[in-house]
């Protein structure tokens, strides 16, 4: 409507665009910015709790379960294990991919978090838990710092992880 | 690729520009439409109250009976007149009418009993409260406020 009265030079106006602008600087902290500058360089970079162990991906300041300040910085592995996963059959507003697709919770090889990402390359109905998958990344050139660098996983030649591996992230 | 900024120090965080941007589209009403339309033609309506005041702009409902106004009873007024008020604007931010300093202006037009706020475009020790001024409509109008560009000093031409 509106825009047609916009367009419409001859007929009375019967409606108006008022668009609003917001402009952020946004930071995301220290954590996630060491977990970014990671992505620029293709590395998939995490925290360790001193306490409990466990390796987080993305980073956090601190562990959520020991409440103790992260310390040690490691590397994780672009490779990991399927342990959940959605069929999607209907598109959200601004991502178009041929439908259907599997959205995919993958736990990178020396994580102990899950990081959602896009599956590609198999039937959807034949994907399952505990399938083995590789990271494919953007061309180099692409790199930014951004978790998109990433582009998708794809399946690998590989035996399902056993679900006592994973279990606890499913 | 984002504008990212990196003092790449592991001590220092990441930063990045993050717009968020809304294109409201909103109906106008037969009265406020009325006045649109009129700024599309470069003419400035009015409309008469209860009290024989000319209102610029157009309100949709008389301020003393609470009565509809009609847009059939809309008159029109000058695109020139006399600045009421002022304040002078000595860093204009984005999206504001100019990106050299100016003046908000309360306008009250030939015709008109009431002042409507609006940019003015005129050095700064030119602007005082009783200077004349005349609309600057904009190249090209298209039924917004925005059709009028701003003010300027003189009369009309």
């Amino acid at each position: 409507m509106t825009e047609t009265a916009e367009n419409d030079t001859t007929g009375p106006v019967t409606g108006i665009v008022t668009p609003i602008r917001l402009e952020y600087r946004y930071t995301p902290g220290t954590a996630a910015s060491m977990f970014l500058r990671g992505m620029k360089q293709g590395e998939v970079r995490g925290r360790r709790c001193p306490s409990c162990s466990k390796v987080y991906v993305p980073p956090r300041a601190g562990c959520p379960m020991c409440g103790v300040e992260f310390a040690e910085e490691v590397l994780v592995k672009d490779t990991g294990t399927l342990v959940t996963f959605a069929v999607v059959n209907v598109n959200f507003a601004n991502r178009v991919i041929d439908l259907p697709y599997v959205s995919a919770e993958v736990l990178f090889d020396g994580a102990d978090t899950t990081t959602m990402v896009l599956l590609t390359g198999v039937p959807v109905d034949e994907v399952r838990m505990g399938m083995r998958v590789k990271a494919h990344w953007l061309p180099r050139e692409q790199w930014d710092f951004s978790m998109t660098n990433i582009d998708h996983v794809e399946p690998i030649d590989e035996p399902d992880a056993d679900y006592e591996s994973y279990r606890e992230h499913v | 690729m984002s504008a990212v900024t990196d003092a790449a120090t592991p001590t220092t965080v990441l930063e990045a520009p993050h717009v968020m941007e809304f294109p409201y589209t909103r109906s106008t009403g037969p009265v406020v439409g009325a006045f649109l339309t009129g700024l599309r033609d470069r003419q400035v309506l009015g409309a008469r109250d209860s009290a024989g005041r000319v209102v610029v702009p157009p309100p949709e409902y008389d301020a003393g009976t609470a009565e509809a106004v009609s847009a059939g009873d809309l008159v029109p007024v000058a695109s020139e007149g006399v600045v009421t008020s002022w304040s002078w604007n000595p860093t204009p931010r984005t999206g504001q009418p100019f990106d050299r300093p100016f003046a908000w202006a309360l306008v009250r037009l030939d015709g008109a009993d009431t002042a409507l706020l609006h940019a003015l475009d005129a050095p700064r020790d030119a602007v005082r409260t009783g200077m004349r001024v005349r609309i600057r409509w904009a190249q090209e109008t298209t039924g917004g406020v925005h059709d009028i560009a701003c003010f300027e000093p003189g009369e009309a031409q």
